[in-house]
């Protein structure tokens, strides 16, 4: 349970999260509060269901007890909605391997219904160090760039509410530098982020849940 | 506590079957004695095809439950997705192999029946044809809801097959009917003929009640060893 | 619309980057034709009363070679929870992935046939016809295929299985298919056969990308 005595109203609300996976009960009875501007860590030992609850989270998972709220709706009263609202980072990059770093990102945009703007690309790349590697299949790349690629395709879409699984995984300390900022920024614009993490982001106002108890 | 929303039906099933098994087998073994002396000594061979037609008293009733099962397995898969209700899963791993074994029973049998007629163990009638794609629709079932390590998956994945294969029965049949009247359009070459005299249809329907009370019985059965089957598993995973 | 046509075009562009996974599967179309006048004996006759049934047999098979890539490498680079998170309908993506499947596999198959065909003895009228029907008859093979592929995702021998889930549900269109071009030489029906063709990949385009859908949901989970 995370405590919002003092703090603005939630926009995510979780309450009595649970989860069963192959038979397994992963987690119960989650709940938490997450507001514009703010980040939540979920942290807890592999296997304790932080992948789980962000795949839950993103209704990629069903649950079987408990409630997700937007703003007070349900949501999965309106799925494509919420869908339209989360940016996804997980354990696979999410990259074609033979489409080029600003291909990918630009599909990723498609996909979402998004418009392609070239400057919000080129921020992205540039904000990740990937200018010089931009035109290079995602195939080339090292596992840090790819991992940076797949950062700079989340930067570049206009979604509100990201859910991050390991983001830090294979980043040397300047790309680790570089989320960082990134994600301060979409945090200063009022966006909410939730990130599954081992290693701390070291981040101002960051709430953690820890799993796995 | 994991294993407590799993038993919730189960359970009750369980409690079911113990009560009606005993008394559901007894029916069913003195239904089979009664139908086969029925069928093999009381009925009069067929003036057509002499004491072959016999046969057909285990054939009809396999083909017709085998494809009753298939819908079964349909109806299940609708209630594993839209309700989510956790025997139905088992119910269906169980019924499977059941349908699947009626069915080659059912190709067995008309194999046999065909042979004094048509010379040969196997012709490409339409009856049979489609039979063999039932068959084949049923491994597939058996195989995919087997082919994952998560057997949840296995088990929902298998539901969709059964669903879209059920839509895809008669649509097949009217294929294969299609086929067979393009290819060979005089003969007749309808197991059984024309029509079924009153002394071999009573004893033809005491067979296709009892086969289904043989069906039923062994489903019940099987289920409740899918369900052990599962309850093991669940436990090794909690453990 | 915009995310179906991204997709289709992003599955068609990552084809023309790999070009040979099609040349693959339209080679094994021709061998597996070549190889039925060397067991069977090229006579002539012969061969032009099979060639429609035989031609519907290879393209078959031909098209299921590629299935089983069709989600399988999504899944493993992680588009596929791309795909399950987009804001619009998945039975779409499920038919856009399908398209691309079929004017990669479906179209090519209805242009080379007719010229196997006419190896096979077969006249011109009915290499056309043999044209026809795959190009009406395929759309269905890929979205039968798409479901056995998206039913055996992540599953052990999963090529295998798919071959053996997708088969007997594309009997009816081989069966139409292969007769309609048959009938062509001995009698009417050809335009009856056709429409049945049309109506079952109507009745697969109704049907198909909603169980595609259920079984990528299944997949994500």
């Amino acid at each position: 349970m995370v405590d919002r005595r003092g703090m603005a109203p939630a926009f995510l609300d979780v309450s009595g999260l649970s989860c069963r996976r192959g038979g397994r009960r992963v987690f119960e009875g989650l709940s938490f509060g997450l507001g514009a501007g703010e980040l939540l860590t979920l942290t807890g030992p592999n296997g304790s269901g932080k992948t789980t609850l962000l795949r839950a989270l993103a209704l990629l998972v069903p649950s079987d007890a408990g409630a997700i709220q937007w703003r007070g709706a349900d949501v999965t009263a309106d799925r494509e909605a919420w869908r339209k609202r989360l940016g996804w980072l997980g354990h696979q990059e999410g990259l074609k391997a033979d489409l080029s770093v600003r291909e990918n990102i630009s599909i990723a945009c498609r996909l979402r219904g998004e418009s392609v703007h070239r400057n919000r690309i080129d921020e992205a790349l540039a904000a990740f160090d990937l200018v010089r590697l931009s035109h290079r299949p995602a195939r080339t790349l090292s596992a840090g760039q790819r991992r940076r690629a797949a950062l700079a395709r989340l930067v570049a879409g206009e979604a509100q509410v990201w859910l991050l699984d390991e983001p830090f995984n294979a980043l040397d300390a300047p790309s680790q530098a570089a989320l960082r900022d990134v994600m301060e920024t979409h945090i200063e614009d009022g966006g909410l982020a939730i990130a599954a993490t081992h290693v701390s982001l070291g981040l101002r106002g960051a709430r953690t849940l820890e799993l796995g108890k | 506590m994991a294993t407590l929303h799993f038993l919730a039906n189960p359970a009750r099933f369980r409690r079911f079957s113990q009560r009606v098994l005993p008394a559901l087998s007894v029916a069913t073994a003195v239904a089979f004695a009664i139908g086969l002396y029925w069928g093999l000594v009381i009925a009069p061979p067929d003036y057509q095809q002499g004491d072959t037609v016999r046969i057909m008293f285990l054939h009809v009733p396999a083909a017709t439950l085998a494809m009753a099962g298939y819908v079964l397995l349909a109806l299940l898969g609708a209630s594993l997705l839209v309700w989510r209700h956790p025997l139905a899963a088992l119910m269906a791993r169980a019924t499977a192999p059941i349908g699947a074994t009626y069915t080659a029973i059912g190709l067995i049998t008309g194999s046999l029946w065909g042979r004094p007629m048509w010379g040969t163990y196997w012709v490409w009638d339409a009856r049979l044809t489609s039979f063999l794609l039932l068959f084949f629709l049923y491994l597939g079932h058996i195989a995919l809801s087997r082919a994952y390590d998560n057997a949840e998956r296995g088990d929902k994945a298998a539901a969709i097959l059964a669903l879209v294969g059920a839509i895809n029965v008669p649509i097949i049949k009217f294929s294969v009917d299609w086929w067979n009247t393009l290819h060979q359009p005089a003969s007749i070459m309808r197991l059984g003929g024309p029509s079924i005299d009153p002394s071999l249809l009573w004893p033809l329907l005491w067979m296709m009640a009892t086969l289904a009370l043989l069906f039923v019985l062994l489903v019940l059965l099987r289920t409740d060893t899918e369900i052990d089957r599962r309850r093991l598993e669940l436990a090794e995973l909690n453990a | 619309m915009s995310g179906f046509t991204a997709l289709v075009a992003r599955d068609l562009k990552l084809v023309w980057r790999r070009p040979g996974d099609v040349g693959l599967v339209l080679a094994f179309f021709i061998v597996a034709t070549v190889l039925f006048p060397l067991g069977i004996g090229p006579e002539s006759n012969l061969l032009a009363r099979i060639a429609g049934g035989v031609l519907w047999c290879a393209a078959l098979f031909a098209s299921l070679l590629s299935l089983d890539r069709l989600f399988a490498a999504d899944y493993e680079d992680g588009t596929l929870d791309l795909l399950l998170l987009a804001p619009w309908p998945l039975e779409l993506a499920a038919l856009a992935k399908c398209a691309a499947h079929w004017i990669v596999t479906g179209l090519p198959l209805a242009i080379l046939a007719p010229v196997m065909g006419g190896a096979f003895g077969l006249e011109l009228r009915s290499q056309g016809a043999l044209a026809l029907t795959l190009l009406v008859g395929t759309p269905a093979l890929s979205l039968i295929g798409g479901l056995a592929a998206a039913l055996t995702l992540g599953a052990r021998r999963g090529g295998a299985l798919l071959a053996l889930l997708a088969l007997p549900l594309c009997v009816p269109t081989l069966i139409f298919g292969a007769s309609a071009v048959e009938v062509l030489v001995t009698g009417e029906g050809f335009a009856t056969h056709l429409a049945i063709l049309a109506a079952l990949a109507l009745v697969s385009l109704a049907t198909l990308p909603w169980a595609i859908a259920a079984a990528l949901r299944q997949a994500g989970e």
